[in-house]
């Protein structure tokens, strides 16, 4: 209905401003067909997004469990978000979560700046190398997961030896997914293999969006190398940083493929991030009320840091 | 060095710097193919020499693996073999030597046509859609457009799972639950945001000029879009169409959550290869290589887009 209003109002604009050009229209109108064009979209994204959105608030004030449809669904009022923000083991969930991202997002803005930062002095061949670092981002995470397996087996895999081959440790003596101090690690080293790249490409186009002429500038003043780097490169290049960090932050706030992958949680629940207590309480135990309510939450808890990091982005862009 | 006798500006790193980034970047970048080309390599192993250690960077190669990947075998007794008639074929042959008969053809490929046939559709629909829509958003005065431009960018900001569990109900009640229409329909509406956004940039950049020009020979607006805006967003449309096919391609929450066995696309399916006695990995690898071909492939063609596509067109080359 809001949509049939809205699209009443649709003017058209480039056609008036030449008056010659109204009279030669023939067939569908702008303003129908700016409602044409538009509509498909919406009514997708509405009957796929925002109605299954809906859905999930209606579900979690219920007790319904989609494996016992027959059983009649009583509403519960806010009790689920009750028993999910007084529940430890969700809080330890949500640290996990935090961690990960935390460690995942400074890792990859650091050695994403750095190589940026590398690639930028134009050496020989960087575009080549470019291509190739970029590819590890252009996987499935799933498969990456599950390749990465692999390499981590103790027995076996490249990882261990190579680690073992520095060290001068026994290969089979540690365990990258199966022990609790390390497999948060095993995780993290995928994700920032991964994902490096892409905060990489971010930083690349802040570098090559400073004009040459400020540098030009600052050598005529004699300003060192060093001050260079922290008066002009940094600060011109920080809010394509920021919103790397805050594409990866969003990102790896939902890490699920590799997590269930690599660990699938475990060991105990070291590695379990939100979105694998999510999976489980969804379609393992099927209390469909709990996991819609948990998943709410979830949703509410990046839309707003995403809001609060977006005003700062904004402020720094408008320095 | 002077400035007088240098051709270059002073802001041009010099050739040391130049070499000692260039170093650096390569090693970075050789560190990071380690594992792709290993996985890569076993593929071409024996199932002995992918699980022998020291890692083997020498061995012979063997097809082994993609025979595992795609058939299926059974156990058989040394008599029972002898009893059969030649070998069908290398798979075959290679099954008898570990006293093992073919029996049949693996999930593999099924799979692997679900994700061309669940790829290319949602690609095909988004992209149509997309298209439509930014060329609406660019040229038309649409009302609360810039909130209706959030909103569709916002859908990407839920975490699938948390969607998964009402579109697993809703397919349930309409029949689309394991369907390859309902994950088209699915990975179209996750893929439509970014081909809208992305799109919506590439159409501004054409001059509204050009369709006015039509428009004055007397082409329809709807003429205009076809023969004049469509052909000059060529290469738009096409790197969108890229970066949706990846998305589709490798997509695994929803894959995982909503399909089991109909519609299950490659994803899921790669990791629960098992042979006998565990992970079969050489035949998992295999399964992997074969996956990433049409990404590598696709990731160099567009390199020159990649920094609009991850970032939805927010940061403009």
């Amino acid at each position: 209905m809001n949509e049939l209003s809205a699209s009443s109002r649709i003017t058209y604009r480039a056609v008036m401003v030449r008056p010659g050009v109204a009279r030669r229209i023939r067939g569908l109108s702008d303003r129908t067909l700016a409602w044409l064009f538009i509509t498909p979209t919406i009514v997708l994204l509405l009957a796929i997004n925002i109605f299954p959105l809906l859905w999930t608030i209606y579900l979690s004030f219920t007790n319904y469990r989609a494996n016992r449809a027959n059983v009649p669904t009583i509403w519960l009022g806010a009790d689920w978000y009750q028993s999910i923000l007084t529940d430890p083991d969700i809080w330890a969930a949500m640290q996990v979560t935090a961690h990960f991202v935390i460690w995942t997002v400074v890792i990859e803005t650091v050695l994403g700046f750095g190589l940026a930062y590398l690639i930028d002095k134009k050496f020989r061949g960087h575009g080549l190398w470019t291509t190739i670092i970029l590819l590890p981002m252009m996987l499935s995470p799933a498969v990456v997961g599950n390749f990465w397996t692999f390499l981590y087996q103790p027995q076996i895999g490249l990882f261990n030896y190579v680690v073992a081959f520095f060290t001068g440790r026994a290969a089979s003596s540690f365990q990258m997914l199966g022990d609790v101090t390390l497999s948060p690690w095993a995780i993290v080293i995928v994700d920032a293999w991964m994902w490096t790249p892409y905060v990489m490409l971010i930083c690349l186009a802040g570098l090559r969006s400073i004009p040459d002429y400020i540098y030009e500038a600052a050598e005529v003043d004699r300003a060192s190398k060093w001050r260079q780097f922290w008066s002009i490169t940094l600060p011109m290049a920080l809010p394509f940083i920021m919103l790397a960090v805050l594409f990866r932050g969003i990102e790896n706030f939902k890490m699920f493929d590799m997590v269930n992958l690599l660990t699938g949680g475990g060991p105990g629940s070291t590695t379990e991030v939100a979105s694998i207590t999510l999976k489980r309480a969804a379609f393992e135990s099927w209390r469909t009320g709990y996991s819609s309510a948990f998943a709410i939450i979830l949703f509410v808890t990046v839309f707003g840091l995403a809001n609060i990091y977006v005003k700062a982005l904004n402020k720094v862009k408008s320095r | 060095m002077t400035s007088a006798t240098t051709a270059h500006s002073v802001v041009e790193p010099s050739a040391t710097t130049r070499r000692f980034a260039g170093s650096l970047v390569v090693l970075y970048a050789i560190i990071t193919m380690i594992p792709l080309v290993w996985i890569m390599l076993t593929a071409f192993k024996s199932p002995d020499d992918a699980i022998s250690y020291p890692p083997k960077v020498m061995f012979k190669p063997s097809l082994e693996g993609f025979c595992n990947l795609f058939t299926t075998r059974s156990r058989q007794t040394p008599e029972f073999i002898r009893s059969l008639g030649p070998p069908q074929g290398l798979c075959d042959s290679i099954a008898r030597s570990r006293n093992m008969v073919v029996a049949g053809p693996s999930n593999y490929v099924p799979r692997f046509i679900n994700s061309l046939i669940i790829a290319f559709g949602s690609t095909v629909l988004a992209v149509a859609l997309g298209t439509l829509s930014a060329y609406g958003f660019s040229r038309f005065r649409v009302p609360l457009k810039d909130d209706l431009l959030f909103f569709i960018l916002s859908t990407r900001m839920m975490p699938p799972i948390a969607v998964a569990i009402p579109i697993y109900l809703m397919y349930r009640t309409i029949g689309l639950s394991d369907t390859r229409l309902g994950m088209i329909l699915l990975y179209t509406s996750v893929n439509v945001s970014l081909a809208v956004w992305l799109l919506k940039g590439f159409i501004d950049e054409i001059p509204r000029e050009y369709e006015e020009a039509a428009m004055i020979d007397g082409y329809t607006r709807f003429q205009a879009f076809v023969k004049v805006v469509l052909p000059q967003a060529t290469t738009g449309i096409a790197a969108t169409a890229i970066f949706c096919l990846i998305f589709a391609w490798n997509e695994y929450a929803f894959a995982v959550l909503l399909t089991s066995g109909n519609a299950q696309t490659a994803p899921p399916f790669i990791p629960i290869i098992i042979g006998e006695g565990g992970q079969d990995w050489p035949a998992v690898a295999a399964g992997t290589a074969l996956f990433l071909v049409p990404i590598v492939v696709f990731t160099v063609l567009l390199r020159k887009h990649l920094l609009r596509g991850i970032t939805f067109g927010a940061v403009r080359k």
